[in-house]
């Protein structure tokens, strides 16, 4: 993807920037960019880490498998196509959890994982079935309960409390999460 | 108001709380693991460091370039239609398609118009609240090979600009 937009994005600004005589502004910013790359990245060096540190006792706990179990009902609610496999259910469950901890790194695998066991129980191997419909679109809900690189980069500008947004970002990531759950429940009944 | 902002405040250290002391119940060696994953936060940040510097050369020559302000300006009438900040649209044209691009865009925003500010947090909480969609689509469709992915793109962004509106309206309704 950025293989298109990075290049389209540099090479529409330089020509703009030239008809629009806003040269001198754009020569100071190619270097200027560079700083900010630099400061942002050593302060969210910091943040990301500590994280990373406080969230990798957690995925050695138990913690993941007693809330992988609670999900059960949720999951057996979004997927009743799933109700005699435990497994996949299982593979769900903690892909959601582990994108709730924000363990980017481990839900992505688990969560493909999960893709390639309901491929094998889909009819149609070249369309998408209603169980892998919905969870996908539960996939691009962010349900991280810390939003890390926000609170990182708020940090590196100086905010004067950085985690203020948690509680609206829950809120705003419920109302999200409940809409596209819906709204996917509808498709699936009245999309053919 | 102020309790909103306590339960933000406190929702980290309670989290840490949590987990260490679950940790040490469970008798894991707590600092050892932590060590570990500071370890593997220091290879996430150096990892992301050269996707970062090339989508801020891009994002900022956006910006001084007076392209940003042009698409902003066109865009005016539907942000006012859903009274949206004209000023985060950069931010959320971009939240579905990248990631880093609009990491770099949201850093953008706040260091223009401030963190505490009312864009500052309706972009950060825009930020948290939703995800890379066609990204996410892109890699759990290619992994099975499936190209009719019938209406998921639709309910995904659908989700997305619900986010959008939410983040704004509460915003709104805090301050």
């Amino acid at each position: 993807m950025l293989n298109i937009i990075w290049p389209f994005f540099i090479i529409i600004s330089i020509i703009y920037a030239i008809l629009t005589g806003k040269v001198v502004e754009v020569n100071n910013s190619v270097f200027e960019s560079a700083n900010e790359t630099v400061k942002l990245t050593i302060t969210f060096f910091g943040t990301i880490c500590l994280w990373n540190g406080i969230i990798h006792i957690a995925s050695k706990t138990t913690m993941i498998e007693k809330l992988t179990n609670k999900l059960g009902p949720i999951i057996k609610f979004l997927f009743p196509d799933l109700k005699k496999e435990k497994e996949v259910q299982k593979e769900i469950s903690m892909n959601v959890v582990a994108n709730m901890l924000g363990l980017g790194n481990a839900a992505t695998p688990l969560g493909l994982k999960a893709m390639k066991s309901l491929q094998k129980l889909n009819d149609n191997k070249d369309r998408l079935s209603n169980s892998m419909a919905m969870f996908i679109v539960l996939n691009t809900a962010s349900l991280q309960i810390i939003p890390t690189t926000v609170i990182a980069i708020r940090n590196s500008l100086g905010s004067q409390n950085a985690s203020e947004i948690i509680i609206p970002v829950w809120i705003s990531t419920v109302i999200a999460a409940v809409t596209v759950v819906i709204v996917t429940k509808l498709f699936i009944k009245f999309w053919k | 108001m102020a309790f909103v902002n306590y339960l933000s405040t406190i929702a980290v250290p309670v989290i840490i709380l949590l987990v260490i002391a679950y940790g040490a119940v469970e008798k894991i060696k707590v600092f050892d693991t932590f060590i570990d994953g500071v370890k593997e936060g220091i290879q996430i940040v150096i990892g992301i460091f050269p996707t970062l510097m090339g989508l801020f050369l891009a994002i900022t020559l956006l910006r001084e370039s007076g392209v940003l302000e042009l698409v902003v300006n066109l865009l005016t009438p539907i942000t006012s239609l859903f009274n949206i900040p004209k000023e985060i649209m950069p931010l959320a044209i971009l939240r579905p398609i990248s990631g880093s691009a609009s990491m770099a865009v949201a850093t953008d925003i706040m260091s223009q118009y401030g963190t505490d500010t009312i864009i500052g947090l309706i972009t950060s909480t825009l930020m948290g609240s939703t995800e890379t969609t066609l990204y996410t689509i892109a890699i759990y469709t290619g992994i099975v090979k499936i190209k009719k992915i019938r209406f998921v793109l639709i309910a995904a962004l659908i989700g997305d600009f619900i986010g959008m509106v939410a983040s704004v309206g509460i915003w709104r309704f805090l301050s």
